[in-house]
């Protein structure tokens, strides 16, 4: 998932011209939905005002081309994410802990 | 009835072909990325719906004429599309008031059509989607009402079944602009009933043959090629 | 840990394969690297809307316009996939933007020639993105997530254009002998800027090293630029129309097509601003800019009075 970082990121000193900064629409995190029954996938962002307007650029943008049954768009402040650091706690028993896993387990037949 | 059958479908193809080839101008020119990608939408859904509408219509004619050779190779004279339609785009404001007030009057043009008793032209109607705008400014207002006002052709076809019931769509169409203008805090802008309505009948603008000049240039450059 | 340390684990992780996600440590470098390519590659697909968009208008035929039409379309779609990929590593779009319409910042020379006929849509849908195509798939392999997954969602795009370009090609160079002429004409003028798409030669390239060592990229200018040059050969031939290099010649030992010199000083002489379009694209992008202010103004106070 390509939600922002908590740490801070040095932002690039940009030695760009003297206009005024503009003004920037919110961030959203796009999910696209390929088939029916599928799991919705991060597809990438788009910037937009609104959730009405995030999803017409998200359709425009990500649903161009190719099969979309669906799409979710997320401000990208409202997702809370894990660290790296958590990883190895995270996801999923490890090798040592096969008590966790399906396979650990041995039915009648086999 | 055939002949009146063609007038109709020159009229909504070349509708469609003019309006999209305006909004292809915006291609990578638009004030925004986003916006960019939208009226690209736009313009090839006109443009696709232009290719059935043309080359139904050259079928209907029977003289070997496609959609392409309807686009290509007919003079400002030959083309039914509405003025509204041919004007230049202006800013970025006007291209969506334009496209507000075509899609309008569009929308109920091609439900109508859609229950059509000619087959074909009602699958067209039927595939053919819209999307609406919103945004209305007086100088594009008086166009907008050759798209909804019915002359005798539109009579003939409508009698007969083949053809929308205008005056029908241009109740629909008062009613959703209305509904638009009153969203949006505007005024209707005023009628104008000398305004210039002569697209069906071939009578355009200076701004068509520029456009034509431009859309029929390469082709016209080399007779009989193929592409 | 120190930086030496973090270094280290990082470069163990590049060299194990693994991707490197947003919020991974990585050294500045590789983020600055990355935040340019990404950038740079979203800069080229906007501008790279003008020379083609600049034909919308006179496609000679209504398949050859819806097509061409969608093609420039997905080109803004692959700029703001880039842009969104690059905001993963803390840029702001708008700074991005920025950079590009100051001059400050870089996009692909070969957006600086003009299309002069209809015919060069036709090389540039084959020549370019054909170029294009090679360099993004070898991209899909990059180290960094986001970029690879935004070239694997470019690349299932890219294909259409380049089959579009070549049969664009090809139905001219079979055509009648006025349509050939355009078509010869239009691969005499774009073949060797195409062939300087993929960079200066290794031995006078920057960053080669670097981002071959850092999985970023994983082959170098010169390997790309072969790989395309044994791809567009035949397919010239095929169409048949003759390129425009007196010197080329199959060499069968290597089993590769060997061309004959690249002009690089015209190479650096476009790069550093002296195409004939640059001006004129950066004017282009400029103006679409000014019109943009009040449009996302506006759409931002409607917004929030929808809202409030």
């Amino acid at each position: 998932m390509g939600a922002r970082g908590r740490r801070s990121v040095r932002k690039k000193a940009s030695r760009v011209s003297a206009k005024p900064a503009d003004t920037q629409w919110p961030l959203w995190e796009v999910f696209v939905q390929e088939k029916g029954g599928a799991p919705h996938e991060h597809a990438g962002s788009v910037h937009a005002p609104d959730a009405e307007l995030a999803l017409q650029n998200a359709r425009d943008t990500y649903a161009r081309r190719g099969p979309v049954t669906s799409l979710w768009v997320v401000e990208a402040r409202h997702i809370s994410a894990t660290t790296p650091e958590d990883s190895p706690f995270l996801l999923g028993p490890g090798p040592d802990k096969l008590y966790r896993q399906p396979r650990f387990y041995r039915g009648a037949k086999e | 009835m055939s002949a009146e059958l063609f007038e109709l479908l020159l009229r909504l193809g070349d509708d469609r072909l003019v309006l999209g080839h305006r909004l292809s101008e915006w291609c990578g020119h638009a004030p925004i990325v986003e916006e960019d990608i939208a009226l690209a939408n736009v313009a090839l859904d006109c443009i696709g719906q232009a290719s059935q509408f043309l080359e139904l219509a050259g079928e209907i004619e029977g003289e070997g004429r496609d959609a392409d050779a309807l686009a290509f190779l007919r003079d400002p004279t030959q083309f039914r599309n509405c003025l509204l339609v041919e004007q230049p785009n202006g800013d970025f404001a006007q291209t969506i008031a334009r496209q507000v007030l075509f899609d309008a009057a569009g929308a109920h043009v091609l439900a109508q059509l859609a229950d059509s008793t000619h087959e074909r032209l009602a699958a067209i109607a039927r595939k053919a989607a819209n999307e609406v705008r919103y945004h209305v400014r007086d100088e594009l207002w008086p166009h907008a009402a050759e798209l909804v006002t019915p002359d005798a052709l539109d009579a003939a076809l409508c009698a007969s079944g083949v053809g929308p019931d205008l005056a029908a769509v241009r109740v629909e169409f008062e009613r959703d602009v209305a509904a638009l203008i009153a969203a949006a805090n505007l005024r209707r802008p005023p009628d104008a009933p000398n305004a210039s309505d002569g697209g069906r009948r071939g009578k355009h603008s200076e701004h068509l043959d520029h456009l034509l000049s431009e859309m029929q240039c390469v082709a016209r450059a080399h007779p009989g090629a193929r592409w | 840990m120190n930086d030496a340390e973090r270094e280290r684990r990082f470069q163990a992780r590049i060299d194990a394969g693994e991707k490197i996600e947003p919020k991974d440590w990585m050294p500045e470098s590789y983020r600055s690297q990355l935040v340019r390519m990404m950038s740079q590659h979203a800069h080229s697909e906007i501008v790279g809307q003008l020379p083609e968009g600049n034909w919308i208008t006179r496609a000679p035929s209504l398949r050859r316009k819806l097509g061409l039409l969608a093609k420039v379309q997905d080109e803004a779609g692959h700029g703001l996939y880039l842009y969104a990929a690059a905001e993963t590593l803390g840029v702001s779009r708008e700074d991005l933007v920025g950079g590009l319409l100051s001059g400050a910042a870089k996009y692909s020379s070969i957006f600086n020639y003009p299309t002069l006929t209809w015919a060069d849509i036709g090389a540039i849908g084959w020549l370019v993105d054909g170029a294009a195509i090679l360099n993004q798939t070898m991209l899909t392999k990059c180290s960094y997530g986001p970029y690879a997954r935004a070239m694997v969602r470019i690349c299932k795009e890219e294909r259409f254009h380049e089959r579009q370009g070549y049969e664009i090609m090809r139905v001219l160079a079979q055509g009648t002998p006025a349509q050939r002429a355009l078509a010869q004409d239009a691969l005499d003028r774009w073949w060797w800027p195409t062939l300087m798409m993929f960079g200066p030669p290794d031995e006078a390239s920057l960053h080669n090293d670097v981002l071959l060592a850092w999985g970023v990229k994983q082959k170098s200018n010169d390997e790309l630029r072969q790989w395309f040059v044994d791809l567009a050969v035949p397919q010239a031939q095929a169409l048949p129309l003759a390129l425009p290099d007196r010197e080329l010649r199959f060499d069968e030992a290597s089993g590769h097509w060997r061309t004959g010199p690249i002009d690089w000083d015209e190479f650096w002489r476009v790069v550093r601003g002296g195409g004939i379009c640059n001006r004129d694209r950066l004017r282009a992008r400029n103006e679409a800019h000014e019109e943009g202010r009040w449009v996302r103004e506006a759409a931002e106070a409607y917004a929030k009075k929808r809202h409030a």
